[in-house]
C-alpha cells in the first residue's frame, strides 16, 4: 500500500457555547491553536475483547493522538490525533502490535443516506413491536372468550393503538407499493399493502358494529415480521455499500505537480494535460505521461501480469497504475482522470457489469410466482362468497381480509434476509467481504474457477530461488548492496541472505539500473544485466557484477500466497474445474502451476484475451468464478458471473469484483463457495416452508374457518421456523 | 372488571416507557457497534477508572 500523501481532511470541530462567551483574546488563541485531525484506520483483522484494548492502548501510547475508538462491528478505528499524525505513522504503530491497517478516507464515510434509512427502518421495527405485543395481550383475552363489552372495549383499544401504528409502521410498503402500481407491476409489495390496508379497515368496521373478529394484531404482526426482513436485508446491503465505499476510500488519489520548481500536492481531479508531475519511488504512477527527467524501473504487474520491472527513462510512456521503483520520475502528463487508461478500463468495467445486474434472484422468482397468486386467490374468494351468501358484503370482506392476511408471506420475507444475513455474517468473521447482494446465490452456481497468477495466487513479493547454490562471500557482497535499495528484488535478497555484509564502501544508487559500490578498489555492481555487463537469464533475476569476477544471477520466485494451496484443493473436492490464466511468459507460468497443482493454463494472455477467454467459457454453458487482482484482471472480473479479489488488488479491480478477500489469506474462497451452496439450499428450503404453511392454512381461510388466532399462529410460527432454518447455515 | 380500568392503561403506561426508552437508545446511537460493546464489557482495562476521552 503506498501512503503517499499525509494531507487528511481534519475533522469538524464544534465551537462549544461557552467559547462565545470567552474573551476574544483567548477565543484567538483557540482559533490559532492546530485543529486535531480525525483519521479512520480499517482493521480487518480485528475480532475480540483483546484486540480492542491491544489496539486502543497501542494508538493512545503514540504521542500526539488524543484518543482513538475501535467500532468492532464495522472493523475500523477513528482516532482523534495531532495535525501532525499521519495514517502511515498509525499504520505502523498497529503493525507492531500485529494488526494490518489500511487509510480510509473520512469524507467518504461519514453518515450516509443509508445509516439515516437503517435508522428509520429500527424505529418503525420498535413502533410495530410494541404496537404487536400490546394487541396481542388483548387478543389473548379475546381469543379465550371475553365477551359483549369488554369484547368492545378490547377492539377499540386495539384499534387506537393499531391504526396509527399501521399508518406509520407500513409507510416503507405503500411507498413501493405505489411506485410498483404507477409504472403496472405487481410486486410483493402490493399485496402486502393490501392486506394491511383492509385488513385494518375491516377491523375497524367489525368494531364498531360490535362484530367478533378483528385483525388488528394480525395486521400489525405482519407489519412488524415483514419490517424484521427488510430491515435484516437493510442491513446487510448497508454493509456491502459501506465495504464498497470503504475499498473506494483505500486509496486517496493525490498527485505531487510540479509548477515553476515549487512542489504542490493536489487532489487527482485538478491535474490537467501538460502539467509536470513528480512521482517519488515507491509512489505509484497517479496519471498516463510521458518521463521528462529521471531514470528509474517501473512495476507493471497490475496493469499486464509482467512479474519482470521495465526500465523507464526520458521519452518512455508510463500508464496511471504503474509503481515506480527506484528513481525519482517527472512525468509530462499525458491524459489525468477521466481519460486516463485507468478510467477507460472502469467505463468497460460498467458496461459489463450491466449484464450482471439483469440476474434474478431467488427472491424475485418467488416473488413474481407468488403475487398473482395471492390477488386471485383472494379476488375469487370475495366473489365466491359474494355469491354464495347473497350479496353479504362484510362476510366476503372478512374473507378476502383472511386470505390476504394468511397468504401474505411473513415467512417469504424473512425467508432470504435471514439466510443472507447468516451467511454474510459467517463470512465477514472469515474474512469474505460480500460487496453485491447476488453475489452469494451467484456464487452457488459456479462450477469453473479461473485464477490470475501475480498478485492473487502468488503475493507478487519476489523470493530468492537459488541462494544455495553461491557462495558465501558472494552473498555477503550482494547483501552488502542490496541493503542500500529499496527496490523489491533487492529488498528481498536482504531479507533472505543470512550472512554479515561485506564491507563495501561508497555505496550509491544508480536509479534505473541498480547499485553500485567499492570492495578492495575494485567495482561491484548489483542490478539490471545489460548494466552488469551479462545476458539476461528468462527469469525473474537481478545480477552482481565484481570487477576481475564473474557475473552471478540471483534468480527469484514469486511468493505463493497463503491458503492458496488450500483453496485450489477445496474447490477441486468440491468438484469445480480450476483454470489459470496468467499473462505472466510461459516458464513463469508453467513452473507456478505445477507447483500448485493446475493441470490447465494459459499463459501471456492480455487484459482483451483473458475477458474473451471469459466470455467463451459463459458460451460454453460454464458459470465462472474469476479471482484476480489487477488491472489487467479488470474485464475479466466484470465478465465473470461472480469474481473475488484480494484487499491488496488495485483499486479498479476490488470496484469490479463482487466479493473482497480481507485478508492475506485464500484458503476463505472454497469456504464461501461451500457457504454460498449451502445458503441457497437454505433459501429454497425456506420457502418450501412457508408454501407449506400456506397449503395448510389457505384452504381454512378461503372456507371461512380462519380466526385470528390462527392467523397469527400460521404467522408467527412459519417466521420462527425459517429463521431458525437460517441460523442452522454452518 | 373494574380492575381492567387500571391495569390496561397500566400495561400501556409500561409497554409506552419501553418503547420511549428504544427511541432514546437509537437517537444516543447505541446500535452503531453492538459487536464492540458486548466485547467490551469483558474487559478489565477501565475497571478501575474511566477511559481518557471516553466521552462520546
Amino acid at each position: 500500500m503506498a501512503y503517499e500523501a499525509s494531507g487528511l481532511v481534519s475533522g469538524g470541530m464544534s465551537a462549544c457555547p461557552a467559547c462565545v462567551a470567552a474573551p476574544a483574546a483567548e477565543h484567538l488563541a483557540a482559533l490559532q491553536k492546530p485543529e486535531a485531525a480525525r483519521l479512520i484506520l480499517s482493521l480487518p483483522a480485528a475480532h475480540c475483547a483483546t484486540c480492542i484494548s491491544t489496539v486502543e492502548t497501542a494508538l493512545r501510547a503514540h504521542t500526539g493522538v488524543v484518543s482513538a475508538r475501535v467500532n468492532l462491528t464495522l472493523r475500523r478505528v477513528s482516532v482523534e490525533a495531532a495535525p501532525e499524525i499521519t495514517a502511515a505513522d498509525l499504520s505502523n504503530v498497529l503493525k507492531a502490535v500485529g494488526f494490518e491497517a489500511h487509510e480510509l478516507d473520512p469524507g467518504l464515510l461519514s453518515m450516509t443516506e443509508t445509516d439515516r434509512q437503517g435508522r428509520e427502518l429500527l424505529m418503525r421495527l420498535g413502533v410495530a413491536f410494541f404496537a404487536m405485543m400490546n394487541i396481542m395481550l388483548l387478543s389473548v383475552a379475546v381469543w379465550s372468550g371475553a365477551e359483549a363489552a369488554t369484547r368492545d372495549t378490547f377492539h377499540w383499544i386495539s384499534a387506537t393503538i393499531a391504526i396509527p401504528a399501521v399508518i406509520f409502521v407500513g409507510q416503507p410498503f405503500f411507498k413501493s407499493a405505489w411506485a410498483a402500481l404507477r409504472v403496472g407491476r405487481l410486486g410483493m409489495d402490493v399485496p402486502i399493502s393490501l392486506a394491511l390496508i383492509l385488513a385494518t379497515s375491516i377491523s375497524l368496521y367489525e368494531t364498531m358494529h360490535s362484530g367478533e373478529k378483528t385483525y388488528f394484531d394480525a395486521a400489525v404482526m405482519l407489519a412488524f415480521f415483514l419490517l424484521l426482513g427488510r430491515y435484516l436485508d437493510h442491513r446487510s446491503r448497508a454493509l456491502a455499500r459501506s465495504a464498497a465505499e470503504e475499498l473506494a476510500a483505500l486509496e486517496v488519489p493525490r498527485a505531487i505537480v510540479l509548477e515553476e520548481g515549487i512542489e504542490h500536492l493536489r487532489p487527482i481531479g485538478q491535474v490537467a494535460k501538460g502539467d509536470l508531475v513528480l512521482v517519488r519511488p515507491g509512489g505509484r504512477m497517479p496519471v498516463d505521461g510521458e518521463v521528462v527527467t529521471g531514470t528509474s524501473e517501473v512495476d507493471r504487474g497490475l496493469l499486464t501480469g509482467e512479474s519482470l520491472p521495465v526500465f523507464a527513462g526520458p521519452g518512455c510512456v508510463v500508464s496511471a497504475g504503474e509503481v515506480n521503483l527506484t528513481g525519482p520520475l517527472t512525468l509530462r502528463v499525458l491524459a489525468a482522470g477521466r481519460e486516463s487508461s485507468l478510467h477507460r478500463m472502469a467505463d468497460l468495467v460498467a458496461a459489463a457489469e450491466s449484464a450482471r445486474n439483469r440476474f434474478t434472484t431467488l427472491a424475485e422468482r418467488a416473488a413474481r410466482f407468488y403475487a398473482p397468486i395471492v390477488h386471485v386467490l383472494s379476488f375469487s374468494a370475495f366473489g365466491f362468497w359474494m355469491w354464495k351468501t347473497g350479496g353479504d358484503l362484510r362476510f366476503a370482506v372478512n374473507i378476502s381480509a383472511a386470505v390476504l392476511i394468511i397468504t401474505c408471506p411473513c415467512a417469504l420475507g424473512l425467508a432470504v434476509p435471514a439466510v443472507v444475513t447468516a451467511a454474510s455474517g459467517k463470512l465477514f468473521r472469515k474474512g469474505v467481504l460480500i460487496k453485491n447482494g447476488t453475489a452469494l446465490e451467484r456464487l452457488a452456481e459456479v462450477d469453473m474457477v479461473v485464477f490470475d497468477k501475480t498478485g492473487t495466487l502468488t503475493l507478487g513479493a519476489p523470493d530468492p530461488a537459488n541462494l544455495k547454490g553461491i557462495g558465501d562471500q558472494v552473498q555477503s557482497v550482494a547483501l552488502a548492496l542490496a541493503k542500500a535499495s529499496s527496490h523489491p528484488l533487492a529488498a528481498a535478497l536482504a531479507g533472505r541472505i543470512l550472512t554479515s555484509p561485506a564491507p563495501v564502501t561508497d555505496l550509491h544508487e544508480v536509479p534505473g539500473y541498480g547499485i553500485e559500490g567499492q570492495l578492495d578498489g575494485r567495482r561491484v555492481r548489483l542490478g539490471r544485466a545489460d548494466w552488469v555487463g551479462v545476458t539476461a537469464v528468462p527469469q525473474t533475476a537481478t545480477y552482481l557484477g565484481m570487477e576481475g569476477q564473474a557475473p552471478v544471477a540471483f534468480t527469484f520466485t514469486d511468493q505463493i500466497r497463503p491458503g492458496a494451496e488450500a483453496a485450489i484443493a477445496g474447490l477441486k473436492a468440491q468438484g469445480k474445474a480450476i483454470k489459470l490464466v496468467s499473462g505472466d511468459h510461459e516458464a513463469a507460468v508453467k513452473a507456478f502451476a505445477d507447483r500448485v497443482g493446475i493441470a490447465d493454463w494459459v499463459a501471456g494472455a492480455l487484459p482483451v484475451e483473458k475477458a474473451a477467454l471469459v466470455r467463451g467459457l459463459a458460451v460454453q454453458g460454464h458459470k465462472v468464478l474469476m479471482v484476480g487482482d489487477g488491472l489487467n484482471d479488470t474485464e475479466a472480473l466484470a465478465a465473470a458471473h461472480v469474481s473475488i479479489s484480494p484487499a491488496q488488488a488495485l483499486d479498479a479491480a476490488r470496484v469490479a469484483s463482487d466479493i473482497v478477500l480481507l485478508g492475506h489469506d485464500l484458503a476463505p474462497i472454497a469456504d464461501a463457495a461451500r457457504i454460498s451452496r449451502q445458503a441457497t439450499r437454505r433459501m429454497v428450503q425456506n420457502f418450501e416452508i412457508s408454501a407449506a404453511y400456506n397449503v395448510i392454512a389457505v384452504p381454512l381461510a378461503l372456507m371461512g374457518a380462519a380466526t385470528p388466532l390462527a392467523a397469527a399462529l400460521a404467522m408467527s410460527l412459519s417466521s420462527i421456523s425459517v429463521s431458525l432454518n437460517a441460523l442452522r447455515l454452518k | 372488571m373494574q380492575i381492567l380500568a387500571i391495569l390496561i392503561p397500566v400495561s400501556l403506561f409500561l409497554g409506552g416507557i419501553g418503547l420511549v426508552a428504544f427511541v432514546w437508545a437509537l437517537r444516543s446511537r447505541q446500535f452503531e457497534d453492538p459487536q464492540g460493546d458486548a466485547s467490551r464489557i469483558l474487559t478489565k482495562e477501565f475497571d478501575d477508572k474511566p477511559a481518557p476521552g471516553s466521552q462520546p
